[in-house]
């Protein structure tokens, strides 16, 4: 793998190294872990979201029946509750997305650097512009059409 | 007079022995006393068995990394007297092979800094006669914390991707690869995002932001990480729509 | 190269190591060369040098005037015709450094900046931040990367120089990781195993420290220079011996007693000023400095701490944006290990055991009189340091040196002959002697601690800033007792995996065998000069000390001190003034 050093005859006569097994639930034991785990799983919810969509589009395709019966199971409580823990966690993705936005966007005007809280301020204000503006359109569509 | 603390030490002796176990050892607290100290006394007065790395004793030289308490933290600074009263656990650096007692192996690491390329990478050099490289001080700012690296590996225990998936390059390297990258006299970028663009590198990561908590120097290799990603995604697309530009 | 045979071996990953490794890659990259290092190179101790590194580059300064500089700080024992290949080497390197890439602190234009440093009459003294020493060597080790020819031996701890037919053909060493013990053939050899410190309890010095190299050389009959010269740097913390750099003072600290006078102005060093004033009160010589502290403590001036008496370093007045700027790791080392942060508080200092001027006898190349083998770094006397060193002139040469060293060690390697001793019956002989020196069963069984402990304390007693007939002597009785008890020594780790105790044995070894030729030379030498201060010989003595002393290790294992005339090319000696 790398030669300036002696790699192969490290081994030879070397006395077998510990190595520590990984317990199943190893994440667990620290909340960093957790979160990362967390964070991890946050994409279950955002592809459930996706494939709802899909599923909303083919329903539209099939005709006004079709769509009908979809919609009502959008309300069921099951639905609802499935919404609610996939919007809980879109949320968190996105929160932990923006707050690490800082650290992958670096802007300088002039010879100073832009403080990572105003980078990340501009990500919150984008988002809420963009969510209000979504909401308007959605609660004026009918006006509109 | 002077309050005891317990050290309990992981212990681990491949000659004689094939589980590792736990000693434990009742050591002063003096008030000035890193957790270095203690296990130095643990040797001289107590134990000459006990094994560990240590050299500068000033956080400098990047040797004497271990997990207190669960923690990975430098041993030399880290005062033992916040953790009365006791006990304190020490174990070796998590998620590396233990060669014995405190120490691991770490020719992983060490294999992995090179491959990166972590030297100036030019096309032409510019002779000595023609003196040095002009770099402002807002250029050297650019690259200046990445190359503040100690290689003490703590970043590699906090990273749970690398527990998981050891083929990962892992932080310090990678941030090591930002150092050159953004040095303003360096030309190598293209060659280490070979390198660093593949399975095991950059996109392994995903973002834990672990490694920067525990990082002693304020390296951010997380940062450094994120600001790849996007750098190599902005090149990325920038090759699909416009094939005939050059990459950076 | 699974043969453990080389054309040039170098021992040392340090500055100095790495250097001469690059240098040979460069000079004929058909050569074979290793470097084993009892640590991973950037461990070295080089990693903990603050400061800065000395070289003429800007247009108001001179070779001379760095020559000058380093002779007359130097007390006029400094070769000068290595001085002088020094200055004029010394930018060339530093200017290769910044193109391997070192982060070299900046002026707005981009061109390098430079600080004033002690006993420096000019500003010259490059510098990365405080942490120059951390990025020369992370610079150096990266750049060694890129060299094919050069192979490692990581945590490989050599004990013993093969010496063959009339000339160094190698080493034997220890794998730390397997215990292994392995003869390394080489048709040449170099030593840059860095400094000694560790004779004393109280240092700068790390813990790897040992002067390893040292003790290899004079046990296969080279001599040991100028090992009298030890420097204590005016201000390390107590009881850590952590180093606030010279540069606290270069940037303008002031240096006060227990009344918050600033004492130096009684010691012949100037006249206080706000500024800082190059060659004056603060920003004089570290010896000068180290004295006029003990002298401040006989009249009962300084203060007393836990750990013995201390002075006041203070830089309250910087600011803190000028310290974060400039002193960025003063202040994070007295934040987490002193507990106090010097922008509001002032920091408790004394002198603190720092720096080898003496070493491995060498000539202007690094040659020594053993044909093959060499030495660099601080471990090697050139000698440019002479009585005293200047602060940010080693880091120089290492380089400087280091690069020599590599060029005439390629060049011996190219023009032998194969290695031609027996290297299975080497590498058994030294296993064995090792085993029966330390795994056996003994009667009376000494601890390493316990002797480790009374060395300590008889070299700060007897050899320390002041030092005369009686305190020497002394020191010497107890050394010989202490080496009869070493020989009772045992360990209690009997394992081959990463034994650190029987590193540990064998680095005390090493550092009586240096201690005792520390402690000869200091008897020989009938004079004050630079840090070696007699209070029973009180001046210099040209007439019969302008020289170089040279201990040889006797059958006895005693040493025996010669004297070799110091090369004078241009400066004939003359009175050191400061602050006048
Ligand atoms: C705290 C501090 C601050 C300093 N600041 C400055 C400064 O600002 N400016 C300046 O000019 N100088 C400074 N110095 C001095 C300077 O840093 C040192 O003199 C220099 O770094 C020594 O480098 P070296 O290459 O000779 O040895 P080192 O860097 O000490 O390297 C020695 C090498 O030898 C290896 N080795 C030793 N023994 C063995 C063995 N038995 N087997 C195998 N390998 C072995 C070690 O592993 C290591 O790799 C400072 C020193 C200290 C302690
Ligand atoms: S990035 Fe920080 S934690 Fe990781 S090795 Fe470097 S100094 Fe240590
Ligand atoms: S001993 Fe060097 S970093 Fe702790």
């Amino acid at each position: 793998m790398f030669k300036s050093s002696r790699f192969p005859i490290y081994y030879k006569g070397h006395p077998r190294m510990f190595v520590k097994d990984k317990p199943i639930f190893w994440w667990a034991l620290k909340w960093v872990h957790a979160r990362f785990i967390i964070r991890e799983l946050t994409s279950v919810p955002v592809a459930f979201y996706a494939i709802i969509l899909i599923l909303q589009i083919r329903a539209l395709s099939l005709g006004p029946e079709a769509y009908a019966n979809f919609t009502n199971w959008l309300k069921t409580p099951l639905s609802l509750s499935l919404h609610v823990i996939s919007f809980l966690f879109v949320i968190y993705h996105s929160v932990t997305w923006f707050n690490l936005a800082p650290k992958a966007i670096v802007i300088r005007i002039g010879k100073n650097r832009i403080p990572g809280l105003v980078i990340t301020g501009l990500n919150y204000v984008a988002w809420a512009i963009f969510s209000v503006a979504i909401a308007w359109l959605f609660l004026n569509l009918d006006n509109l059409m | 007079m002077v309050s005891k603390i317990t050290l309990e030490v992981f212990r681990y002796r491949p000659d004689q022995e094939t589980q590792p176990s736990f000693d434990s050892y009742e050591v002063p607290c003096e008030k000035d006393w890193v957790i270095l100290d203690a296990l130095n006394y643990i040797k001289d007065q107590i134990d000459g068995t006990l094994s560990y790395r240590w050299s500068c004793r000033m956080g400098v030289c990047g040797s004497c990394g271990m997990m207190v308490n669960g923690e990975p933290v430098l041993t030399c600074a880290t005062f033992l007297n916040k953790f009365l009263p006791g006990p304190v656990k020490i174990e070796p650096l998590e998620h590396f092979p233990v060669v014995r007692d405190l120490i691991i192996e770490m020719s992983d690491f060490i294999g992995k800094l090179q491959k990166v390329k972590p030297w100036i990478v030019r096309k032409e050099e510019k002779s000595l006669e023609d003196g040095e490289y002009i770099q402002t001080p807002e250029q050297l700012g650019d690259y200046k914390q990445y190359s503040m690296c100690i290689n003490c590996m703590l970043c590699y225990s906090a990273c749970p991707v690398y527990g998981l998936e050891p083929e990962f390059v892992g932080p310090a390297v990678i941030a090591l690869a930002q150092r050159y990258n953004l040095d303003s006299r360096d030309q190598g970028k293209g060659e280490r995002e070979e390198i660093l663009s593949q399975d095991d590198g950059i996109w392994q990561c995903t973002f834990v932001g672990e490694c920067s908590e525990v990082c002693p120097e304020n390296v951010d290799p997380a940062g450094a990480i994120q600001r790849y990603k996007v750098a190599a995604t902005n090149n990325w697309w920038k090759s699909l729509l416009m094939p005939w530009g050059k990459s950076e | 190269m699974d043969n453990f045979s080389h054309d040039v071996l170098i021992i040392g990953g340090g500055g100095a190591g790495l250097r001469a490794a690059i240098a040979v890659a460069e000079i004929n990259p058909k050569l074979n060369v290793a470097v084993i290092s009892k640590v991973y190179p950037m461990r070295s101790h080089t990693v903990s040098a603050e400061g800065g590194a000395a070289a003429v580059i800007k247009p108001d300064d001179s070779l001379d005037h760095h020559a000058y500089d380093t002779i007359s700080g130097g007390d006029w024992l400094c070769d000068q015709d290595a001085v002088e290949a020094f200055v004029n080497e010394a930018p060339k390197e530093m200017l290769q450094l910044e193109h391997w890439g070192c982060p070299w602190s900046r002026q707005d234009d981009g061109t390098i900046a430079v600080r004033p440093f002690g006993g420096m009459k000019i500003e010259r003294t490059w510098f990365a931040s405080d942490k120059t020493g951390f990025h020369m060597l992370h610079t150096l080790y990266q750049t060694s990367l890129k060299y094919d020819p050069i192979q490692r031996y990581d945590e490989w701890f050599v004990t013993k120089l093969i010496v063959d037919d009339g000339r160094c053909q190698g080493a034997v060493a220890i794998e730390l990781a397997t215990g292994q013990v392995q003869a390394i053939a080489a048709k040449s050899v170099v030593i840059c195993t860095g400094g000694c410190g560790k004779v004393f309890p109280f240092t700068t010095n790390a813990n790897i420290k040992t002067g390893d190299g040292m003790a290899l050389a004079y046990r296969a009959g080279v001599p040991l220079k100028d090992m009298e010269f030890i420097q204590y740097h005016p201000t390390g913390l107590p009881f850590t011996g952590i180093l606030i750099t010279e540069a606290t003072r270069a940037e303008g600290g002031y240096m006060l007693n227990k009344d918050g006078y600033r004492y130096l102005q009684d010691y012949d060093l100037g006249t206080p000023q706000t500024e800082p004033v190059l060659r004056s009160m603060e920003l004089g010589p570290r010896d000068r400095l180290s004295q006029a502290f003990v002298k401040e403590m006989e009249k009962g001036n300084t203060l007393e701490g836990l750990y013995g008496q201390f002075v006041h370093l203070d830089i309250r007045h910087l600011g803190e944006k000028k310290i974060n700027a400039k002193l960025p790791f003063v202040r994070e080392l007295c934040l987490k290990y002193e507990n106090i942060d010097p922008v509001n508080e002032m920091i408790p200092v004394r002198p603190v055991v720092h720096y080898m001027m003496g070493g491995i006898h060498t000539d202007i190349n690094g040659a020594t009189p053993l044909p093959g083998l060499y030495a660099a770094g601080e471990t090697a006397c050139v000698s440019i340091n002479g009585a005293n060193r200047l602060g940010s002139n080693s880091l120089t040469e290492l380089l400087v040196f280091g690069a020599r060293v590599g060029s005439v060690a390629a060049e011996f390697a190219s023009n032998q002959s194969d290695y031609t001793f027996d290297m299975a019956y080497e590498s058994i002989t030294e296993e064995n002697h090792i085993k029966n020196q330390f795994f056996k069963e003994k009667k009376n069984q000494e601890r390493i601690a316990d002797i480790r402990k009374e060395m300590h304390k008889t070299m700060e007693e007897g050899c320390g800033i002041y030092r005369t007939e009686n305190s020497l002597l002394a020191s010497q009785n107890i050394l010989t007792d202490l080496k009869e008890r070493f020989s009772h020594v045992a360990i209690d780790d009997h394992s081959r995996t990463f034994n650190t105790e029987l590193v540990a044995a064998l680095e005390l070894s090493n550092l009586l065998d240096l201690a005792e030729s520390i402690v000869q030379s200091a008897l020989s030498r009938k004079e004050s000069r630079g840090s070696h201060q007699r209070t029973d010989y009180e001046k210099r003595d040209d007439e019969n000390y302008l020289a170089h002393s040279l201990a040889y290790q006797e059958k006895d294992n005693k040493p025996r001190i010669e004297y070799l005339p110091v090369t004078i090319t241009k400066w004939p000696p003359g009175e050191r003034v400061y602050g006048r």
